[in-house]
Order: C-alpha cells, then sequence, then structure tokens
C-alpha cells in the first residue's frame, strides 16, 4: 500500500523517469492506478468507463520492450507504460464513447481520435474515459447523463467542467495525467477548482479530430496534469500538425518540455488584465491571486496593467457563437444511423418523428437549451443580429489581445471567479453557472493558449484557487516557462505540493468502498 | 392527375419566358470532396465511405485539392472572376441522406462568379448566357423509397440509404436569369446544357455522362406577359437528365405556365419533378425563398486562397474553348459549314470525334452518325450518344463494306441486330445469313439471265451507252435479293459484254 500509494502520487514524470531506471514496471504503475480507481472512484465518480484490459496490455508490452532492450527498448517514447485518462469527449476504439450523453450511451467508435492514436504510437496505457457534462456543456458536471462527478477536495462540491471527470481523476490520484478538451474553460476551470494544472494550447495547436464537436471554432484539446512539467510532456505527445483536422496549424511544436525547465522569469513582463479580477472575484480568490503577482515579481518579473474593454462582452457572445456551432454539429445525432433510436409513442412513424423522439428522450436539458438558443440565433433575419454581432466581438476581443500583448509578455488573471460551488447550488440557475466562465472565455474566442495552475486556498472556504497564465498564439512555451517558476516558487511557500493538502479519500468513514484488490 | 396547357404558340403569342438553369457537375476526383473515401460510382452500396462520408461523432473535413483546381478551371471556361479567398458554409437540414444532417457547401463565397457562355443556336445565332456563379458543394447520398407510390418517400415502408455518393465533390453552376429568348427557349435550354457539359468533359474535370448524373440539370421557368419587366412566379423542375429532356422540361412548362396565368391562378412557386415517359412534369414540394438553412462558414475549414498565380497556372493548363475546337474540328474533317452545323445541332459532334480516333474517315463517320444513327436515336426519343453506338462498332461495319463483305443496306439491318443486342457485327452477318454474294458463278448466272430477258439493254451497253449498265445491276440485285456486291456486278456485266469500263 506503501508503495501504490507513492506510485499514484507520483508525477508523470517522475514515473517516467523510474520506469527507464526500470525501478518499476509500467504494469505496476498501471495496476496501482487502477487499484486507486477501484478504491476512491465509487465516491469520486471521474470514470464512465474503466479500461482495464487493454491498460494492463499496453503496459506489459511496454514492460517485455524494456526488458527485451535493443533499439526497441532505445526508442520507446519517455512517457511509455505512464498511464493516462481520456474525456469520454475523445473517439476511442475497443472503449464506448459518450460524450457524458443518453444519446450515445453503448456508442463505440470505429476510428480513433488523433490524439489516442498518439498516446497509442507513445504506448501510455488508456485507463478509461472520464466524465463530463453532456457534450462537455456546463461548468461543473453536474449535467452529465451518468451522475456528477464529486470534487476529491470536498465530495459535496462540484470539480468544475465540463472536464470535471479528467480534473477529478488526477486531483484523486487515480491518474497521473488526463486529457480535457476546452471550449470555454472546460481545462482550465476544472483545473482551478480541484487544484491541478490544465492547459488549452493555442487553436489549431492539437488535433480535433475525433474530440466530438460542441464548437468548432472554440474547441481545443489539452493536458490536464498535476504539475506545470507532465503537462509540457503530454502536450509534446499530442500536439502537432494533423491532415486530418484543415485548422490544425502547420508550424512544427516547440520544446515545451524545455520551456518548463527554463526556471526564470527575470525582465518578462507580465500584464494584469484589468477587467478579470476585482468586483464579482472571491475575497480569497482575489488573495491568493494577489500572492502570486508578488512571488512573479520578486522572481524578477515585471508586472504591468493592462486593459482588454471589449472582454466584457465576451460571455455574452460566447453565448452566442458556442450554441450556433453546438445546434449544428449536435445535429447529426438523430438515432438514424448510430447511437439510440426512439421511436414515437403514438401517431405516424415518419422519419422526421423518430428523430425527433430520439432527440427529446436523448438529449438532457442543457443540450436542449443550446440547441435551442443557437438555432434561433442562426436563424434568417436574426443571424446578423446574432452571430454576426458575435463575430464582430470576437474581432475586438482579439485586438483586446494584441494590444495587451504589445505591452506584456504573458497575461495573468484568476481562473475561476470562486472556488467549487457545491453540487446542486446553480443548477437551476443557468446564467450564474455560465459566469464561472467569464476568466476562460476570452482565451477560446481569440485563439490564445491558457494555462491554470494552483495558487492556494482560499481562505474563507479552504478550497484551491487557481491562477490563468495567457500568452500570444503559438507562444504556448511562454505558459510552461512562467507557470513552472511560478509553481515552484508557490511549491516553496507550501512546503510542498498543494494536493497533499487535500483529504485523503480511503481513510475516512466510507472505506468500504477503499482498499486494493 | 394531369396540368392543363396552352399549345407552345399561343403561350408564346401571349407570354415571355424568363429562364434559369442550375447545372450541378459530379467531378471525377480521385477521392471525395472531403474525405478519402474512393469517389466511385456504382459500387456495392455503402462500401466506398469512411467514417467523415458516415458523419460519425468527432470527424472532420479536409477539403480535396483537386476538386478545387477543377472548380477553378470550370469558372475559368466560363468566364467567371475567380474569388481570391472563399469559404464553405454549412447548410442545415435534417434529412436521411445527408449524415451530418447539413450539407457543406458554398454560400455567399462561391469560387467562381460574374461568367457568361456564348450558346449557339441551330441557325447560328449566338445568343449570350450570364452566369452567376460556379459553386463548390458535397452530393447527398441516395434514397430508395421502398413500398408506397412513384418512389417517393412518402406513403413509403421503409427507405434504404447509400453513402456512396456522400460527399461527391459538386460544382454548381448558376445562371442569372436568361431573358429574351422568346420561343427559342426551349432550344436555347437545351443548347446551354449541352455547351455546359462539353466544356467539362474536354476539361477533364467531370465524366460528363448525364445518363449517370455526372450532369445535372434543374430548370427555372417563369412566364411574364409580354412587355412586363418583372418576373413571373417560376417552377424548377430538378434533375432533367438528358438534353432532349431538358428541351422538352421547358417546352412543358411554358404551356403549363400558360394554362395556369391564363385561368387567372398565380403559377405556385414550387419544385416539379419531370417524367420522361410522359413527357410532363408533376408537383413537388413548395419552395419558397424563406426556406430557412440557417447557413454559417463552416468552422472546421479554413478559407480557400486562390493566388494569381495559381489561378494562372490553371488558366494555362485549359484546354481550346469549344467555338475553338469546332473550327478546327471542321476543318480537319473537311465539312461544309451546313454538314458542320448539322452535326452539332444533331448533337453527335464528341461521337464523330470519337469514331474518327477509332480508325473511321470523316466521311464514313458523318455518314453513320448522321444517316443512320441520329434517326433511330429520334425514333427512339434518346439522345444519339445514348443509343449504344460504340465507335468500334461503326469502324467494324465499315470495314465489312469495304470488303465487300456486306452492303450498305445489309449493313444498316446489322447496326439494328447490334443495337437489339444480337451481338457483334460479324456474329450478327453470321445469324442473319447476310453475307454478299461473292462468288461470281451464282452472279454471272443471274446476269446471263438478266442479259438474256433484256437484249435491247445489251445492246445499247455494248454499243458503249454504260449509263444503261443500271437496269441490269438493278435486275441482278433484285434476283439476289439485294445480297451482291454491286460494284462486282457491275464489272461482272462489263466482262460478258466486252466493254472496257
Amino acid at each position: 500500500m506503501t508503495e501504490n500509494n507513492e506510485l499514484i502520487r507520483s508525477s508523470a514524470a517522475a514515473l517516467a523517469g523510474k520506469l527507464a531506471a526500470r525501478e518499476v514496471t509500467a504494469v505496476e504503475v498501471t495496476q496501482a492506478h487502477l487499484d486507486r480507481i477501484a478504491a476512491v472512484d465509487g465516491k469520486v465518480n471521474a470514470f464512465l468507463h474503466v479500461n482495464t484490459d487493454e491498460a494492463l496490455a499496453v503496459a506489459a508490452e511496454v514492460d517485455a520492450i524494456r526488458a527485451a532492450g535493443g533499439a526497441a527498448a532505445e526508442e520507446l517514447h519517455a512517457l511509455a507504460g505512464v498511464p493516462i485518462a481520456v474525456k469520454d469527449l475523445i473517439v476511442t476504439v475497443g472503449q464506448p464513447t459518450t460524450a457524458g450523453s443518453k444519446i450515445l450511451e453503448g456508442w463505440h467508435s470505429p476510428y480513433d481520435a488523433t490524439v489516442v492514436k498518439r498516446l497509442r504510437a507513445a504506448k501510455m496505457p488508456i485507463l478509461g474515459k472520464t466524465n463530463l457534462d453532456e457534450f462537455a456543456m456546463g461548468s461543473s458536471t453536474e449535467h452529465s447523463a451518468f451522475g456528477p462527478t464529486h470534487n476529491p477536495w470536498d465530495l459535496d462540491r462540484i470539480p468544475g467542467g465540463s472536464g470535471g471527470g479528467s480534473a477529478a481523476a488526477v486531483a484523486a490520484f487515480e491518474a497521473p495525467l488526463a486529457l480535457g478538451t476546452d471550449t470555454g474553460g472546460s481545462i482550465r476551470q476544472p483545473g482551478a477548482v480541484t487544484g491541478t494544472v490544465g492547459v488549452k494550447p493555442t487553436y489549431g495547436g492539437v488535433s480535433r479530430y475525433g474530440a466530438i464537436a460542441m464548437a468548432s471554432s472554440l474547441d481545443q484539446i489539452g493536458p490536464v496534469s498535476r504539475t506545470v512539467l507532465d503537462s509540457a510532456l503530454l502536450h509534446q505527445v499530442i500536439g502537432g500538425h494533423d491532415p486530418h483536422d484543415s485548422t490544425s496549424l502547420p508550424d512544427p511544436l516547440e520544446d515545451l518540455v524545455a520551456a518548463a525547465s527554463v526556471g526564470n522569469v527575470h525582465g518578462m513582463k507580465i500584464g494584469i488584465i484589468k477587467e478579470l479580477h476585482g468586483e464579482g472575484y472571491q475575497a480569497g480568490v482575489e488573495n491568493r491571486f494577489n500572492e502570486s503577482l508578488e512571488l512573479l515579481k520578486d522572481a524578477g518579473a515585471e508586472i504591468v496593467e493592462v486593459s482588454c474593454p471589449n472582454f466584457k462582452y465576451a460571455l455574452g457572445a460566447y453565448y452566442l457563437i458556442m450554441p450556433s456551432e453546438a445546434s449544428s454539429n449536435l445535429a447529426k445525432f438523430d438515432g438514424v444511423r448510430f447511437g439510440l433510436r426512439v421511436l414515437p409513442e403514438d401517431g405516424p412513424m415518419t422519419i422526421e418523428r423518430v428523430m425527433g423522439a430520439t432527440r427529446a428522450a436523448g438529449f438532457g436539458d442543457e443540450v436542449k437549451r443550446r440547441i435551442i438558443l443557437g438555432t434561433y440565433a442562426l436563424s434568417a433575419g436574426y443571424y446578423d443580429a446574432y452571430y454576426g454581432s458575435a463575430q464582430k466581438v470576437r474581432t475586438l476581443i482579439q485586438r483586446d489581445f494584441d494590444a495587451a500583448f504589445a505591452k506584456a509578455d504573458v497575461l495573468i488573471s484568476p481562473t475561476a471567479p470562486t472556488t467549487a460551488f457545491k453540487l446542486g447550488e446553480k443548477l437551476n440557475d443557468p446564467l450564474a453557472m455560465y459566469l464561472n466562465d467569464v476568466a476562460t472565455i476570452p482565451a477560446n474566442m481569440a485563439g490564445v493558449p491558457g494555462l491554470s495552475l494552483p495558487g492556494g486556498l482560499a481562505d474563507e472556504d479552504g478550497l484551491p484557487v487557481g491562477v490563468q497564465l495567457l500568452a500570444p498564439a503559438r507562444q504556448d512555451a511562454r505558459l510552461y516557462r512562467v507557470g513552472a517558476v511560478l509553481e515552484s516558487l508557490l511549491e516553496a511557500q507550501w512546503g510542498g505540493p498543494l494536493l497533499d493538502r487535500a483529504p485523503s479519500l480511503t481513510n475516512d468513514a466510507v472505506a468500504s468502498h477503499g482498499g486494493s484488490h | 392527375m394531369t396540368d392543363a396547357t396552352l399549345s407552345f404558340e399561343e403561350a408564346m403569342e401571349k407570354y415571355d419566358p424568363v429562364l434559369g438553369f442550375e447545372v450541378h457537375v459530379e467531378l471525377n476526383t480521385k477521392t471525395k470532396m472531403f474525405s478519402s473515401a474512393p469517389n466511385v460510382f456504382g459500387d456495392e452500396p455503402n462500401t466506398n465511405v469512411n467514417e467523415v462520408d458516415l458523419g460519425m461523432p468527432g470527424v472532420l473535413p479536409v477539403v480535396n485539392r483537386t476538386a478545387i483546381e477543377s472548380s477553378i478551371k470550370i469558372g475559368l471556361a466560363l468566364n467567371c472572376k475567380i474569388a481570391e479567398t472563399c469559404r464553405f458554409a454549412r447548410k442545415n437540414y435534417f434529412y436521411p441522406d445527408t449524415p451530418k444532417n447539413f450539407q457543406t457547401s458554398q454560400y455567399d463565397e462561391p469560387i467562381a462568379y460574374d461568367g457568361y457562355l456564348d450558346i449557339e443556336l441551330s441557325d447560328g445565332t449566338v445568343f449570350r448566357v450570364e452566369i452567376e456563379r460556379a459553386h463548390m458543394e458535397e452530393d447527398a447520398g441516395k434514397l430508395t423509397h421502398m413500398g408506397g407510390a412513384a418512389g417517393r418517400i412518402q406513403g413509403a415502408d421503409y427507405s434504404l440509404v447509400d453513402y456512396n455518393r456522400s460527399g461527391v465533390p459538386l460544382v454548381e453552376i448558376v445562371t442569372k436569369p436568361i431573358e429574351g429568348a422568346g420561343s427559342r427557349a426551349p432550344e436555347l435550354a437545351k443548347a446551354y446544357v449541352a455547351a455546359v457539359r462539353e466544356i467539362v468533359k474536354n476539361l477533364g474535370v467531370s465524366d460528363a455522362k448525364m445518363e449517370r448524373g455526372n450532369v445535372r440539370c434543374d430548370a427555372n421557368v417563369s412566364l411574364r406577359p409580354h412587355g412586363r419587366e418583372r418576373f413571373g412566379i417560376r417552377s424548377e423542375t430538378k434533375n432533367v437528365n438528358s438534353l432532349r429532356a431538358v428541351e422538352h422540361a421547358v417546352h412543358y412548362e411554358i404551356r403549363r405556365h400558360a394554362a395556369v396565368l391564363e385561368s387567372g391562378e398565380p403559377v405556385i412557386q414550387e419544385t416539379r419533378h419531370w417524367h420522361e415517359d410522359t413527357r410532363s412534369t408533376t408537383s413537388g414540394r413548395p419552395k419558397s425563398d424563406a426556406d430557412d438553412y440557417r447557413y454559417f462558414p463552416e468552422p472546421d475549414l479554413v478559407p480557400i486562397v486562390a493566388s494569381r498565380e495559381w489561378v494562372e497556372e490553371l488558366r494555362a493548363t485549359l484546354p481550346e474553348p469549344p467555338a475553338a475546337r469546332r473550327k478546327r474540328l471542321q476543318a480537319d474533317w473537311g465539312y461544309s459549314d451546313l454538314e458542320f452545323r448539322d452535326v452539332v445541332n444533331a448533337g453527335v459532334m464528341d461521337e464523330i470525334e470519337e469514331t474518327i480516333a477509332a480508325g473511321a474517315t470523316a466521311t464514313v463517320a458523318r455518314k453513320w452518325w448522321m444517316g443512320e444513327i441520329v434517326g433511330r436515336a429520334k425514333n427512339a426519343d434518346v439522345d444519339p450518344g445514348q443509343l449504344g453506338v460504340a465507335p468500334a462498332t461503326i469502324v467494324e461495319l465499315n470495314k465489312m463494306v469495304e470488303d465487300g463483305k456486306i452492303n450498305n443496306k445489309m449493313a444498316s439491318e446489322v447496326l439494328d441486330g447490334v443495337l437489339a443486342g444480337e451481338g457483334t457485327p460479324a456474329e450478327i452477318v453470321e445469324k442473319r445469313g447476310l453475307a454478299v454474294v461473292s462468288d461470281d458463278g451464282p452472279l454471272l448466272e443471274a446476269i446471263d439471265a438478266v442479259l438474256a430477258a433484256q437484249p435491247g439493254v445489251a445492246d445499247k451497253i455494248r454499243a458503249g451507252k454504260l449509263q444503261a449498265i443500271g437496269a441490269i445491276v438493278g435486275g441482278v440485285m433484285k434476283a439476289t435479293r439485294g445480297q451482291a456486291d454491286a460494284g462486282r456486278v457491275k464489272e461482272l456485266i462489263l466482262e460478258r459484254l466486252g466493254v472496257e469500263g
């Protein structure tokens, strides 16, 4: 158990080192995480599917290659044998993909997403598929058709969303790494409220092929981890051009791991975004954010203030563009070719009525809300006023970023205005729910990269606070450089990783779920 | 239910037709518009598909570069401007032939726009048709409705869908409203579609077979009283898939519209289905300009940038324009203006070119197509090229005639056999026992008999009046029931009578 604890609490980088040094086997590492999932996931509900056999088979293959030595062993990827969890919005051969929706329950993809192909090429065992708000629509994972995920810091609270499953899995030591998707903050906001690291790469930096689309012009796959370096390692596995995604950037990937290892921020200009803190932000969030600024300043960075006046329109414009694209992207879920098919209870059996009955039964309320909103926004006579105006706002936000990045190398803000709220607290108030993403949405609207890392615990509730870094498009390396420095300064202050302070999930009263198997 | 119609002449007397065409051209690229699945017609259903064509969750489109090149070539051949950048859009509608429930199509940013095509009518008049745009889109799958009436979705028991055609690249060529055609409207319609077909065929960007749906025409017709500027309400006759049908459909719709207007009723804006058997149209679905497809720019694709260098490179690869080609062919073939115009109007210029390429002389090719095949096509009510005569068949038939194995009359009979599917010309000659009597023995016997029966004629020939020989040849042909080689008969007669030919 002690050894298992050590394995599950190790970073991916540390595990890679132990595997390369043959101190542990990939099967031991993978089994330790599967044991942890068996022990705690009954409480956390981070996983919708656990991929035990395949994960162990891949791990055994890595061990066999390493044991045989020679060129094949030399050529193993650094992360070979390091297990990973995949958000259930990303399609995988051999495992179900549900997108958190009843409409896809039991569906198996006939093809792998490009990022999954890259995980397989690196021989990273896939532990399973993680929970999410249905079709990634939500900020709390409560909109999953398969029950909410619970925040490992406080099981009565939300783990953020939509990627609450991936963030909670990593925070609960069920996986060292996970993949997320971020359309308006679905990687970064769960990272903030679970005390983990999450990165939304530059739009086009990671292939979207095989990520079930919510809003094509905003979606981006990215890494979820406990350390900045681990995110850089994973980002390098999944990033780079993909001919299957026309919006994928042709540029070669930068050395992000090297950027995470620079170790200083001397002379860097870090811009505080005037509009993304202060009013509307919880005091404890604001306090931790200010402490991070002080640390960066002490480390030699120059702190400047920038103004992005059009960010105040970002949330409104986002809630026109995202539902518009989603209304079209989700049209294919109609019961004709795959997934759920529901027949109308009475009346004529026409194709339109079968499609209608299927969609009525298969989609949850939040999905329906967004489809209706998007359908309306794209309608003839309303298009210019809604979708057209929202696209103009998008241009204004991009200009705000351009101006800000003329003054600063990296921008900084709290990731989310509050710490994790209680399950159910905002479920019936969509607008309050949407406000969680106020600080993360501008990056998606402009296509720039963003990283969230733990900034400490809020004074009033002892829950994690996230600090967000933003960089110009294609400058993801800057996020890793600044993020790694801030992380080490904070951990020095805390005397270890923030997650060391998270409650143990196995030593409490619900021990019947626990134990190793 | 049949609609009332006026006679064409009466319709023309009272109304002025305005036309418009949307011609869909299927490109013959190796792969589909947005996926790497093969673009192949007629295979086992749902085999030429991958996850992209099936619209599986998570898939993304990638534009086929060759399809863009083909579209630019079509645009250039139609004298269009080529957009420096343009985008695809999504046309959203729920229908099971479209797996994503939206069609990826260009909308307000076509790759080619503002062109024209000069159409030569049968009497040599040139009529300019303005091209509004040529845009790229993907084809839908093919639905087959089982049970119920007339193969329509309404009332069907179930429907089968084949996604092989889903994602096949299309270029849609849209004309501006065509005014001023008057009573030439049906002829212009046919000539326009023929010209578009000829262009895409010469460019090599489409197989251009109308019977396979490679080129499909939607014909818009409206009428207005003479002298009025505002257009009448139009109907759109969908999927008119032969040149003759285009002509007939426009002819019919003009007559139908005229009858509706005469009755004082408004024409309904709707799509119409063309019926080849009755040469008439029936009502399809109402089409209003308010159909809301919720178009928006396709966010999964980046804009297409057609640099001027690229466009000029493509322009340099264009084959000679149809008018220049016609001039060249006429000179090569040595046809008179009248002969050549007849060939063009009969729609057999390509066929004659292919027949010459297969080994026939220009004279022989024209003789066969114009003398034998065009008439048969007219009787069968199909375009001559669709009758099923291969150039090689003509070459073979002609060789048999030249070799004296059969005569022209028999050759025509053999052609009927070929069209009836009885086999190759050689097989039919054999089966039908059509060989020319080439053994001189029976011929001499017949000649002697005819000469003996007409001694006066024989004397005239002996006296050098060679034109009199026709009567003897005729008699011999009659006696041999046409199975003799007339040339040989003539030789033998002269030989018999000791006259130098």
